[in-house]
């Protein structure tokens, strides 16, 4: 085990799980969601790729929501797309620089009565398949694994429904079926990556929103789509998890967003909820140690 | 297009990130508007002003691609000195007859000279100028709500993205075609993208969207009432073949009909076909007049039709006037309703809102219904036809379970089993179903017709029986057969070309070698134009098919739209016909004098060029012309009035009204609310209100709202959305929009409301397709009124508005007394029976494709 195998980059996530060399690269989602058009299809393919059940009909309403009634990740909704309406500055939509060439700005949308336009943002939600996984990290009957493309599963066959790993999720993935009591999520579709398939999701993005490949050059093609937007004066837009400096080491699943992260519903800042076990361990052997040092002492004087 | 066609609007988004400018003008910000570069909300109605104020930027500013208008367009056509355009005549062209609600044409047609300079008074190219010079910045603003700054921004844009270099598309889906105007707001469009050079070049045309994956296909070989295979025009009463065909252009590649009509009666009657007999021209079915889907449902309510074949069609959700189409249902004989899964038009006898309100009683109603489970697209095999005119095979991946079966198998052994029954018969009606070839071969258990024969079929045989190549083959003798002239080559070489799924990384941008288009293959419609009079490509970055004078044939990335070896210098002899009376700068090959067509002399019921006329609900007068409606729509005045635009109207349906779809339910909703994975992305019929009508009308976000118009009154959730932006209009304040999804009915996971309740039955006058994009409306807080109290409720908004307190024909006997109710609606101020008698003889000239729209998108 490396020093980081808790908290920090991770070169090799995989490996540190303890496959032996020669194991596939690591694989991952890098999603745009600046070319998401909120189609929903990725929930769709999910849910009939890895058959996930059918909704209670009587409990179906609207949520009002803009245009969202999943409302959020669950046991039995493992992509979620948000829908976001913004008032925001009205801004130039296009104009020409100085050779006449058009500029399109970010925003697209009308004014009301207050000058202000409307933007409506769409971004599909997924487990962040993190190099740190809480999940993992807390389940006490290795139902949860990493796997060789280093990804984070759960085996359905050995969960025994503590939900540990759900309180362990920064993020709020992770869920308990109300039925089975057992805890599901997104599997990157393992089934189609044993098989040499893309995660149904990214097959059934019509626009390329959800882009699955080997997580290193995906994170150079998110680079280089960032610098893109950039240089069309898009300057919020940013890539979340990208970084395997970050607070779970990077995640497996990243974005590229057009705000900040929680206007998404996505925590600001992450950090694996095992960070601090070492140090926590640490303190406990610490603690232990003097106590066990206290007692040895309080024996002594009393002999003494 | 993201909203509505999320796969297609790939290309959009990958032409964006390769800077493409992409615009989006629409009264709701969907989907589309979140990813354009710009969305400019406009009030449902008003688009002929816009799109007009667009032709009268380019024609006042010079920005027309002046060598393309005068060589490839008929703007140097003169027209006579009795020709009244609407600009001098208040709205109304010459020939205007009140008395049936129709024109004359005879004042429209060209009188033969041609102006090259385009500056005769007379010529099109100057009556449009004027025609359209109304329709300036500021008229936008008044009739659209969009701003004079912003109108600024899309013109200049345009007229930057269009000419030698750079070409501009226009993209438009039922949101421009379901409207009294539908025809010309398309026709608007035509105008301007000719005037800028757009058509017939690479990143050009005019895309329609159509509503299903296969309208387009559902077109070309029609399910339409006015037209036959490939846009021959469907026989009148009483018309020989030679006055039939006499009707069609003797120039062009029109002037090929006989041998189009006669392969088709080849195709449909074999060897009974011959020139003694005409080839059985006689056997075909002859129109007297309208004949469409809404004059079709009051012959139901009339008694005068007794059966009705429901194929893959929801009327009682999917037409305006949801009611009416359902008590037209209970008044039949007989119903066949072939779908997928159970649908409201075959279940309104049981659960229709009219056996709630207590106007139908189930026990009364005498229309037995046979449903019949179809067969989805997975489980067949067959080709769908997208916009681009491309037909894409797919072939069947599993037996269709239990019952199910393909609409080819439902109509082929019902055919079979009518002429076994009739194979006796001596009568010579019977003559036309027993001579029919009706001989396809069945596969497999459940005896399954051969798709890939029908295919055969329609691409047609030569005389020794081999598989026609192109339709330039097709002879007018008989010896040649072809179901379909435009589909001719589909099955070249006896190989299913609509198959080819040649990745596009193995071939040319163009992709010949995927799938198969019409005609030819060709992938753009007159191509020839993306080269100049003289053959060679307007630019460099627009090249796209050209003259090599070396080789002596047109050359270039697709199949050049012209015959290969016309050389562009090319000029006819005087009384050439067909093709041969084309120049080899003549472009536009299938009109008669190979231009397109600025000014439209025949073909159209409302007119030679697009005229701004209000719907016929609105909430403003026309501030265009004095005639404030169109004077041709079809509106069937004796049975199902619509308001006049009454002052006492606006008061009580003081709101816009429009329909439109969502990405996650399909049309009428029996093949997205009947699958729980779809059903639960949009689980309640809601409509969309501004924050601002919210406040108004006390809506709260997440409650209920009811929205009533003069026909009916529905309930939906509210969604209060900024992306609805109330529209302000000089000199009439704001004015607000409620927008509704219509996917819902009484069937299915998820129910709710039909929203095509609400929309009256207002057609134009062109394809006969409804209104359904805008009308009047009220909206107020909370569910509304259960059972009769419901209709209550729309009748005393209608006592309110001066309306009468009826309307729409009532049940003869399928109501709760057994008493005949009234028929003709007591409209106070309803004009004489004025109808559409005048028919389609308008629309029989086959001109451009496109045909009547189908209703349930």
């Amino acid at each position: 085990m490396t020093s980081n195998s808790l908290y920090g980059p991770l070169e090799d996530v995989s490996g540190d799980a303890g496959y032996v060399a020669g194991h596939p690269e690591r694989v991952g989602f890098f999603t745009d969601t600046s070319v998401c058009i909120g189609c929903k299809a990725c929930e769709v393919a999910c849910k009939e790729w890895n058959g996930l059940p059918d909704p209670d009909a009587d409990l179906l309403k609207l949520t009002g929501m803009s245009y969202d009634n999943t409302a959020e990740l669950g046991s039995n909704a493992w992509r979620h797309v948000a829908f976001i309406e913004q008032a925001v500055p009205q801004v130039s939509v296009l104009s020409r620089d100085g050779a006449g060439q058009l500029i399109i700005s970010a925003s697209a949308g009308d004014t009301d009565d207050s000058g202000q336009a409307t933007r409506w943002l769409m971004a599909s939600d997924v487990c962040k398949h993190c190099t740190h996984a809480g999940c993992l990290d807390v389940c006490p009957t290795g139902a949860l694994v990493r796997t060789e493309f280093g990804t984070v599963i759960v085996q359905p066959d050995v969960c025994n429904g503590c939900a540990y790993c759900v309180s362990a999720c920064p993020f709020g993935v992770i869920d308990r079926r109300e039925d089975d009591g057992r805890a599901w999520k997104c599997t990157m579709c393992y089934d189609r990556l044993r098989g040499g398939l893309e995660p149904a999701c990214a097959k059934a993005c019509p626009t390329d929103s959800i882009q699955f490949g080997r997580l290193d050059e995906l994170r150079v093609t998110a680079q280089a789509r960032l610098a893109e937007l950039h240089e069309a004066g898009i300057t919020q837009a940013r890539l979340y998890g990208a970084d395997p400096e970050d607070g779970i080491g990077g995640a497996g699943a990243f974005f590229l967003l057009l705000d900040e992260p929680q206007v998404y519903g996505l925590p600001p800042d992450p950090v694996v909820t095992t960070r601090d076990l070492p140090a926590m361990w640490r303190w406990a052997g610490l603690a232990a140690g003097a106590l066990a040092a206290g007692v040895a002492v309080a024996f002594a004087g009393r002999r003494a | 297009m993201a909203e509505c066609h999320p796969v297609a609007f790939q290309w959009v988004v990958q032409a964006k990130q390769r800077g493409a400018t992409v615009l989006h003008v629409d009264p709701r910000f969907t989907r589309t508007s979140a990813l354009a570069s710009a969305h400019v909300p406009t009030r449902a109605g008003g688009d002929i002003v816009f799109l007009g104020a667009l032709i009268n930027y380019v024609l006042a500013g010079g920005h027309e691609f002046r060598e393309y208008v005068t060589a490839y367009t008929n703007a140097a056509d003169m027209l006579p000195a009795d020709f009244v355009d609407a600009e001098d005549g208040d709205g109304l062209f010459s020939g205007y007859d009140q008395e049936t609600r129709t024109y004359d044409n005879a004042t429209w047609q060209p009188t033969g000279e041609r102006d090259l300079t385009l500056s005769h008074p007379r010529c099109v190219f100057q009556v449009l100028k004027r025609h359209f010079a109304r329709y300036t910045p500021e008229l936008v603003d008044e009739v659209c709500g969009i701003a004079p700054a912003d109108f600024e921004r899309i013109a200049s844009t345009l007229v930057a993205c269009s000419g030698r270099e750079k070409t501009t598309a226009w993209v438009y889906a039922v949101g421009w075609t379901q409207h009294s105007t539908g025809v010309q707001h398309i026709r608007t469009a035509s105008i301007l993208q000719t005037l800028l050079g757009n058509m017939g070049r690479p990143g050009g045309g005019i895309m329609a969207l159509r509503g299903h994956a296969n309208i387009q296909g559902a077109t070309d070989i029609p399910t339409l009432f006015h037209l036959l295979g490939g846009y021959l025009p469907m026989p009148a009463a009483g018309e020989s073949m030679e006055a039939y065909l006499r009707r069609i252009p003797d120039t062009g590649f029109w002037g090929n009909k006989r041998a189009y009509l006669v392969s088709m009666l080849k195709a449909w009657f074999g060897d009974a076909a011959s020139a003694a007999n005409d080839y059985c021209f006689g056997y075909l079915p002859r129109i007297t007049g309208d004949h469409g889907t809404y004059r079709t449902t009051l012959d139901m309510i009339d008694g005068k039709v007794k059966g009705y074949f429901l194929l893959g069609e929801n009327p009682a959700v999917g037409s305006a006037g949801g009611r009416l189409q359902r008590l037209a249902l209970a008044n039949l004989d007989w119903l066949v309703v072939k779908d997928l899964a159970m649908i409201e038009s075959a279940t309104f006898w049981q659960k229709g809102p009219e056996i709630e309100s207590g106007e139908l009683v189930t026990e009364r109603i005498g229309t037995e219904v046979f449903f019949l489970p179809a067969a989805a697209h997975v489980e067949k095999d067959g080709s769908f036809t997208n916009t681009q005119r491309l037909l894409q095979w797919h072939e069947k991946a599993l037996d269709p379970p239990g019952d199910a079966r393909s609409d080819l198998s439902f109509i082929y052994h019902l055919g079979r089993k009518i002429r076994a029954k009739l194979a006796s018969s001596s009568d010579p009606r019977d003559r036309p179903v027993l001579d029919l070839t009706w001989d396809y071969p069945v596969e497999g258990e459940q005896e399954e017709p051969s798709a890939v024969a029908v295919l055969a079929e329609i691409n047609g045989h030569a005389a020794d029986g081999s598989p026609l190549s192109a339709f330039t083959q097709l002879a007018g003798d008989g010896s040649t057969s072809c179901g379909s002239w435009i589909h001719a080559g589909v099955f070249a070489g006896g190989v299913n070309q609509s198959a080819r799924r040649k990745p596009d990384a193995e071939q040319s941008w163009v992709a010949l070698e995927w799938g198969w288009a019409w005609p030819a293959n060709r992938r753009i419609l007159y191509n020839r134009a993306s080269a100049d009079p003289q053959g060679r490509p307007w630019s460099e970055a627009k090249a796209y098919i050209w003259w090599d004078a070396d080789a002596g044939e047109w050359t270039g990335h697709d199949v050049p739209d012209i015959e290969k070896t016309k050389p562009p210098s090319f000029r006819p002899q005087p009384g050439a016909r067909a093709q041969a009376a084309l120049s080899g700068a003549d472009a536009f090959i299938m009109q008669a004098d190979g231009k397109a067509a600025l000014f439209v002399p025949s073909g159209l019921a409302d007119g030679p060029l697009p005229v701004h006329f209000e719907p016929a609900e609105s909430p403003l007068r026309n501030r265009v012309y004095g005639q404030d409606t169109s004077p041709v729509s079809v509106q069937y005045r004796d049975r199902l009035p619509v308001r006049a635009q009454v002052a006492g109207h606006a008061a009580t349906y003081p709101y816009v009204v429009t329909t439109y779809r969502l990405t996650e339910h399909h049309t009428a909703g029996s093949m997205s609310r009947t699958l729980g994975r779809l059903a639960e992305l949009q689980p309640e019929l809601f409509c969309e209100v501004s924050p601002g009508l919210a406040a108004e009308r006390g809506l709260a976000n997440g409650g209920w709202a009811t929205i009533i118009t003069a026909r009916a009154a529905i309930e939906a959730r509210v969604l209060v959305t900024r992306r609805n932006r109330p529209l302000r209009i000089p000199g009439e304040g704001v004015i607000h929009q409620v927008g509704l999804p219509y996917h819902w009915g009484s069937e299915g996971i998820v129910t709710g409301d039909s929203v095509n309740d609400l929309l009256p039955v207002v057609l134009d006058p062109n394809v006969y397709i409804q209104e359904s994009k805008v009308a009047t409306c009220d909206i107020r807080p909370g569910r509304r009124p259960r059972g009769p109290a419901r209709l209550e409720l729309v009748r005393q908004y209608r006592e309110q508005a001066g309306l009468g307190a009826e309307w729409e024909p009532q049940q003869g006997d399928a109501g709760p007394d057994a008493e005949p109710a009234a028929g003709p609606d007591a409209e106070p101020d309803a004009e004489p029976a004025a109808g559409p008698d005048a028919g389609p003889a308008q629309t029989g000239h086959p001109a451009a494709p496109g045909g009547t729209e189908h209703h349930d998108q």
